[in-house]
């Protein structure tokens, strides 16, 4: 066999496997919903999943929103005085925040800690057979560990990207302040006034989507992990890069679908 | 109280199992034995319904477990115990929290009854010190003695071991081996066991079956075995002959 016969099969053996993932993802992804109406719905676990998941990463998600909101006032004010803009930073930093930063900022850094962890966790119960000793114990484990991770992450996500947009805001007033001494008042009055209904549900919605997808695909990276610790590692950077895409792709979407609905 | 007949196992073109019959009578401790690899872990796991086979037939208590719903498996599983070969307890929970869970699963118990059934459980395998321990912080034999203290806190009607001397010291083995023969002794349990741990098999089997060439070869007692002429068997039961 030629090198470039070789090339060709291992193009379609990939092709084959990468259409077999997307199938094995539909069809897990399709059983949550037909799991999570149904009893018993494990409120135990998703409690304990809200605090791991969601307050666990605030001290991360403060940190990086509260320094988005500084850079982005730092690198903005230049360009908009310039203009003669200036007074429109504020209004500026809200909108570019609630809209469209801060939901993704934040769903990329929660996949980089949540959707690994979760991947890394289920598949090393997965090749120490915890899974299996769930099975025997009468737990159905894809409404255990599935459903009460995916249910906390997708209820975490909206309320932890509430908070980290107003660290951002928050941030962008420091920037201010440092440089312009801008008042306090004044600052988060042309927030409140540049921001419209329209502008905050959908930025907020958006990320309980994203909360969704990473908690899925942590768990589904996690579900069908290989044996072997490298599986699992396999499995928690697979995690991060699976969830992170598809954040991106999905976000594309829905600013398409935001902007046809909200105008 | 378990009839398994003629199944067939295979994981995409490899044959695991086949042909596979077995009968455990109820009160009855069976000892499969066989090479590492030869398929007894995925026996027992198809007898429990964590895999299932091509065909064949798999009864427990009276009721097929092949193409069973999941929510009557679950109903079944409630008889069961399972020891894990590497005990497979929660290393997410204390060892208090892994003896709770399937009473608070399965159980209608108070938070009184519960907590003196897992302090009487960690007394029969001596380990009560350990209660608010995490698995980490445990021995390898102190995981088999949890995951065993965990598999019939519920009093389960049958109790599955999926190689419960492995890995330990023989000391330690021995001690695991008692312990499993005193507590079936005491709960009145049936129970198979998977190993190839010999000593294991002499303290704990009333029955003892040969798993080799992906079927069962030889059944009978200890001491029938001592005196087979069947090939592994004789490489199992006196190595030096063989």
């Amino acid at each position: 066999m030629n090198g470039h016969s070789r090339g060709i099969d291992q193009f379609s053996a990939g092709m084959r496997k990468g259409f077999e993932d997307v199938y094995d993802l539909s069809v897990f992804t399709l059983r949550f919903f037909t799991s999570v109406f149904k009893a018993p719905f494990e409120l135990g676990e998703v409690r304990k999943h809200l605090d791991d998941l969601g307050a666990k990463s605030l001290p991360l998600v403060s940190m990086v929103g509260f320094i988005m909101g500084l850079i982005l006032a730092m690198q903005t004010r230049p360009t908009l005085d310039r203009f003669g803009a200036g007074s429109y930073l504020p209004a500026m930093i809200a909108l570019s925040i609630v809209r469209e930063l801060g939901p993704v900022i934040t769903a990329l850094i929660v996949a980089g800690r949540v959707s690994s962890g979760i991947a890394a966790e289920v598949g090393s119960m997965r090749v120490t057979e915890q899974i299996d000793a769930l099975e025997v114990n009468g737990v159905d484990p894809y409404k255990y560990l599935v459903v009460t991770r995916v249910v906390a992450c997708t209820i975490m996500m909206p309320l932890i990207t509430a908070y980290v947009d107003f660290l951002a805001i928050l941030g962008g007033y420091v920037a201010e302040t440092i440089t312009y001494t801008s008042s306090f008042q004044l600052y988060f009055t042309d927030v409140i006034n540049s921001l419209t209904f329209f502008d905050i549900i959908p930025g907020v919605a958006k990320t309980a989507v994203f909360g969704f997808i990473i908690g899925i695909i942590g768990s589904y990276k996690g579900f069908t992990a290989d044996s072997g610790t490298r599986g699992v590692g396999r499995a928690a950077t697979a995690a991060v890069v699976y969830a992170s895409l598809h954040i991106i792709f999905v976000d594309m979407i829905l600013v398409r679908l935001t902007l046809y609905i909200f105008g | 109280m378990i009839d398994v007949k003629d199944i067939l196992i295979r994981f995409e073109d490899h044959v695991v199992l086949s042909g596979v019959s077995l009968h455990v009578p109820k009160g009855s401790a069976v000892v499969i034995l066989g090479r590492s690899g030869v398929g007894k872990s995925v026996l027992l796991k198809s007898i429990v319904g964590l895999l299932t086979p091509e065909k064949g037939s798999i009864r427990v208590m009276g009721q097929e477990v092949i193409g069973m719903k999941p929510a009557q498996l679950n109903k079944l599983r409630k008889h069961f115990g399972y020891v894990f070969q590497y005990a497979a307890l929660f290393d997410s929970m204390t060892v208090r929290e892994n003896l709770e869970f399937p009473l608070r699963r399965h159980a209608a118990l108070s938070e009184e009854e519960i907590t003196a059934r897992v302090e009487e459980q960690l007394k029969l395998v001596d380990l009560l010190d350990a209660i608010d321990k995490m698995p980490s912080e445990l021995s390898g034999g102190m995981k088999k003695r949890i995951g065993l203290a965990r598999a019939i806190i519920t009093r389960p009607d049958i109790v599955f071991y999926d190689e419960p001397t492995a890995g330990l010291d023989p000391v330690t083995a021995r001690e695991i081996s008692k312990l499993i023969h005193e507590l079936e002794g005491r709960f009145g349990t049936t129970s198979v066991t998977v190993t190839h741990d010999l000593e294991c098999a002499r303290i704990v089997a009333t029955r003892i079956c040969i798993l080799h060439d992906r079927r069962i070869v030889e059944e009978g007692t200890f001491d029938e075995m001592l005196r087979s002429e069947y090939p592994l068997t004789r490489a199992f039961f006196q190595p030096e002959i063989a």
